[in-house]
């Protein structure tokens, strides 16, 4: 990619190896968040709605979870996935798979935690009604999972936000290989390094409008959800 | 829809409620059988609240027995609750009203026929369409009664469903819990309002301070009180 082109004007320009990357890291992110959506949801809503002894811990552990450092997160999926490692045999280090685990780990315990938090605080307002009109334990979860659909959203967009924007993680799973792991983070930092920073700039650019992007979305379904159900 | 069990007659038997070393509710004996609506009265603070929760089954008494139908299995069937701050679902109004008539067991097909006659009956069928927490306190307070009423219910409790209306929308919610009665509902209803237990009540349950002080006919209540803690009531007079 030559230094002197500008940022604005690869991104104009459609540069495919800067669309490659773009492309790389939305899906990599897109199958991170409905992975741990489909793990973390239940979970949550189990752990809202359940009691058992050591649960407090449970919720303080996912809460201080939230906040796990990427690079560690980074490290000790590096030391499993290795060829020497437990899991090496699945042989996912060094490519996409192992960043999509990568950043799964590290948005689960922010969409369990807000599905935790969000289901038990819908609880805590329908328990009596519900129990008046005998709902039972499915028709428990899956009327507050249903009528917190757009909180729920908002921990997504959360969690993607989180995933789109980290750098570690991927950068030691995924290696930051040209062309088949390299992500918008990565090649920030990386090019960044290297002095090349149109290219930088330019991707930094497009993360900071997809945050946007996502923030917005997430205020525009709160005030549209507000107005459709109160 | 309509279940084989019946929940009639609810009978407590010595019951007591505690909370911590509180006494809620102490040593009551009762049986609410089909008849007139039954009102409970008593100042704040004297149990009324804590009374319906136990005969609704959301609350489990700490002494003594209840029975529904003579079944001790606490789960509501032929019973609905209407509480004094209902809560509406983050749904339209006339969704509340198909949600609890899923939970009663109606099929599917039968629900919005069913739902808009009911808010029709609570005369909500211009706001069917609203989300539900939308609506007005006492709009809420009369869509709460078609979702309890859509339970089919054999009894109806309801904890002072128009302690925050004004009187119109208390004239409104009256006239609905009157129709309900008329139609063979038992009515159970907290209430400190005296006008309103000479609209409604058939009967009256007198609580103070967690006790049942006394229960007689509405008139006899009014005139002739047994006890003085009603007679202080009835003045006017805090009962501590
Ligand atoms: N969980 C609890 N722990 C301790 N005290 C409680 C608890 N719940 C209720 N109480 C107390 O028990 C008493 C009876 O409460 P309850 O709500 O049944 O009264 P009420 O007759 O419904 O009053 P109001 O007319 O104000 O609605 C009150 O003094 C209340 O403070
Ligand atoms: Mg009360």
């Amino acid at each position: 990619m030559p230094d002197h082109l500008s940022a604005l004007q690869l991104i104009l320009a459609g540069d495919p190896a800067l669309f490659a990357i773009v492309r790389l890291s939305l899906g990599v992110s897109l199958a991170a968040v409905a992975l741990a959506a489909a793990i973390g949801m239940p979970i949550g809503a189990l752990l809202a709605l359940t009691r058992f002894p050591g649960r407090p811990a449970l919720v303080v552990l996912l809460n201080a979870m939230m906040g796990l450092p990427p690079v560690v997160v980074g490290l000790a999926l590096y030391l499993l996935l290795s060829r020497s490692g437990p899991l090496g045999a699945f042989g996912i280090l060094f490519t996409p798979a192992a960043m999509v685990v990568a950043q799964t780990v590290l948005i689960l315990p922010i969409i369990a935690a807000l599905t935790r938090q969000t289901i038990e605080d819908l609880w805590a307002e329908y328990r009596d009604e519900l129990n008046a009109m005998n709902v039972g334990p499915i028709g428990r979860m899956t009327t507050l999972l249903w009528d917190a659909r757009f909180s729920l959203l908002t921990a997504l967009l959360a969690g993607f936000g989180r995933a789109a924007a980290e750098v570690g993680a991927v950068m030691i799973v995924g290696g930051n290989i040209d062309g088949f792991t390299r992500t918008m983070t990565t090649t920030v930092a990386l090019e960044t390094s290297k002095g090349n920073l149109p290219l930088a700039m330019g991707l930094g650019a497009i993360l900071i409008v997809l945050v946007l992007a996502i923030n917005a979305a997430a205020w525009g379904t709160r005030v549209w959800s507000q107005r459709l159900t109160g | 829809m309509r279940a084989p069990v019946t929940d009639l007659p609810l009978v407590l038997d010595g019951v007591a409620l505690q909370a911590g070393a509180t006494i809620l509710l102490n040593d009551i004996s009762l049986t609410i059988a089909p008849g007139v609506p039954t009102l409970i009265v008593g100042p704040n603070g004297s149990g009324k609240t804590s009374l319906l929760r136990l005969c609704m089954g959301l609350s489990a008494p700490t002494g003594g027995r209840i029975t529904w139908g003579g079944r001790t299995d606490p789960a509501p069937t032929r019973r609905a609750f209407v509480f004094q701050r209902p809560v509406m679902l983050r749904r339209a109004a006339s969704a509340n009203v198909t949600y609890a008539l899923a939970q009663a067991g109606m099929p599917r097909s039968q629900r919005p026929s069913r739902a808009a006659a009911l808010l029709q009956r609570v005369g909500l069928a211009d706001l069917a369409h609203r989300p539900a927490r939308l609506l007005s306190g006492g709009e809420q307070q009369r869509l709460a009664l078609a979702r309890a009423l859509a339970r089919d219910p054999e009894i109806l409790l309801l904890d002072e469903p128009t302690a925050n209306l004004d009187p119109a929308a208390t004239r409104a919610v009256e006239e609905i819990v009157m129709s309900a009665a008329q139609s063979g509902i038992k009515i159970v209803m907290a209430s400190h309002d005296l006008g309103q237990v000479r609209r409604l009540a058939g009967e009256v349950i007198f609580l103070a301070r967690g006790t049942l002080c006394e229960r007689a006919a509405t008139n006899d209540f009014l005139d002739r009180p047994s006890t003085q803690e009603a007679r202080a009531f009835l003045r006017g007079d805090l009962v501590v």
